[in-house]
């Protein structure tokens, strides 16, 4: 490890967290075009940010040091996981650290952080997001860590940046199992980032509503934070994609020319996911919280078969 | 391990009838059920027209055409006339606790995979790992007519079962003798006519097509 990787993981990874804002309102652009709506500006939720950060705090009186500290532990969830998803290079100290089971094991910990914080102050509305929460986080995750095995069983090895590697230096070959898997992950995707069959995140004040009923108790730069973890936290979710499914372009190690080539493929494939995303929430209509249980449990059977797939006629 | 790319090819057809299975398992709406039957169709016949040119079996040229004839065309097409002429378009049947029945149905493709795995170390084909695959997918289809309780949905489900049956004779044998295919065929074409036929008897009967209600036959004294 040289001083260039640091500094390459260092870029990575403000590259991340400054361009999270930009890729939601890049999603939130498209779902404006999609249902004939005048889009937002591509800037828009870095002025929210702004608006927000200059804004003081205002905490219930009953308020715990849990509230308090909740913003920040679970942003730096998600900086962490997205210096650990391999989005321009792959020959990053943190990624060889942590394979995709600490990954998921990351989001869990943002995720009980958040519950935990918006049970806090004992508001209804708090408690009663962090149950249907656990409900879906309990289900989708599972379903993530059985997507995951299937390439890290062709990959034979859980990191990263080893699954990247074999992908992008072996030969041409198609693989059935990664299909199932990859339709999986946009199942877990969905509802992990609260996205719309789910989740709708345009939502606020509302008896459906899952995530945005943990955020009604933070305030000022608490809220700024929880809302660019969760920004963050769908950009890392489509560099895990890209790293998996669509690894063609990230820059090889050593390969110092490629990383610019790289910063182009990525832009490229998150905007054409994010219009993707974009198109899938306008397609489809938001189910039933007790529908969601079917829905995941059929990403879950999914990524089991492409596992068994895998075994099956690839192996 | 790397297999030619015709066997890939080969591969994810058969992954696709796995998926196209477990969908049709879990579809409630009896017009995309045929819609989706129809779509198996389609698959099996490209994957027999895969395996025909790449290993010029000529006799599997005529059981393409026979597919596409058959189960793309003219089995749908009954259907979907048998269904508009019932007035079923628009239903929907309750298929039960459908997690349960898929984490069956992963257990059976399991299961078959596991059964089929020394079979098909015997067998020389190229196509032999989709033996599995095409069991499992007979045992989904016989799942789906336990399942369902609307007669349609089971006639469908009997039709999918066909289809894995020929999907599993192409991947281990190329396909079966002219004349049972031919046979199975023509059982089939009018086994869907004596269905529809009996849809309409059953409905005149009991009203609806809820297959629960036959088991109430008894003899009057």
């Amino acid at each position: 490890m040289s001083f260039s990787h640091v500094l390459l993981q260092l870029i990575q990874g403000l590259l991340a967290v400054a361009l999270a804002p930009l890729v939601l309102g890049w999603v939130n652009q498209c779902r404006a075009w999609l249902q004939n709506r005048s889009a937002p500006s591509l800037l828009q939720p870095y002025r929210v940010l702004l608006k927000l950060l200059r804004k003081e705090i205002v905490l219930a009186h009953n308020a715990s040091w849990l509230l308090r500290c909740a913003p920040y532990v679970v942003f730096a969830c998600m900086v962490l996981a997205a210096c650990i998803v391999p989005l321009v290079a792959t020959d990053l100290p943190f990624s060889l650290a942590a394979d995709v089971i600490a990954l998921v094991g990351l989001f869990a910990l943002a995720r009980v952080f958040m519950a935990l914080a918006a049970m806090d102050v004992g508001t209804a509305f708090g408690t009663l997001g962090s149950r249907r929460e656990m409900l879906i986080a309990a289900l989708a995750e599972p379903a993530l860590l059985m997507v995951f095995f299937t390439p890290a069983l062709i990959g034979h090895s859980t990191a990263l940046p080893n699954i990247v590697e074999t992908f992008t230096t072996g030969p041409l070959q198609l693989y059935p199992s990664m299909a199932f898997a990859a339709v999986a992950f946009i199942m877990v995707l969905l509802a992990e980032n609260a996205r719309i069959p789910v989740d709708n995140p345009s939502t606020h004040l509302e008896l459906t509503m899952v995530h945005e009923a943990m955020l009604l108790e933070y305030s000022g730069r608490h809220l700024a934070l929880m809302d660019w973890a969760h920004a963050l936290k769908l950009m890392v979710y489509m560099a895990i994609g890209i790293a998996l499914f669509l690894p063609w372009g990230i820059a090889r190690p050593h390969d110092w020319l490629g990383v610019p080539l790289a910063l182009i493929a990525m832009v490229v494939k998150l905007m054409a996911i994010g219009a993707g995303l974009a198109l899938l929430e306008t397609l489809a209509a938001k189910m039933r919280i007790f529908k969601v249980p079917e829905f995941l449990g059929m990403a879950f059977m999914l990524a089991v078969l492409g596992m068994l797939i895998h075994f099956l006629v690839e192996a | 391990m790397s297999t030619p790319l015709v066997g890939q090819i080969i591969n994810l057809l058969a992954a696709v009838l796995l998926l196209i299975v477990f969908a049709m398992l879990a579809q409630r709406r009896l017009l995309r059920l045929i819609h989706l039957f129809a779509l198996q169709g389609a698959v099996l016949t490209l994957n027999t027209l895969v395996v025909a040119v790449t290993l010029h079996q000529s006799h599997l040229y005529f059981s393409v055409i026979l597919n596409l004839v058959l189960k793309v065309i003219v089995l749908p097409w009954i259907l979907i006339r048998l269904v508009d002429r019932l007035d079923l378009r628009r239903d929907a049947e309750s298929v039960g606790n459908l997690p349960l029945i898929m984490l069956v149905a992963v257990v059976l493709v399991i299961l078959s995979f596991n059964v089929a795995l020394p079979i098909s170390e015997l067998a020389g084909t190229m196509t032999r790992g989709t033996l599995g695959i095409a069991m499992a997918s007979v045992l989904i289809s016989f799942l789906m007519m336990i399942t369902r309780r609307k007669a349609v949905a089971q006639v469908i489900g009997f039709l999918s079962m066909e289809n894995g049956l020929f999907f599993a004779a192409t991947s281990a044998t190329y396909g079966m003798p002219m004349v049972v295919e031919l046979g199975i065929a023509l059982d089939v074409l009018v086994a869907t006519f004596i269905f529809g036929i009996f849809f309409f008897q059953i409905r005149e009967t009991f009203d609806s097509l809820d297959i629960r209600n036959l088991e109430n036959l008894k003899d009057r004294e």
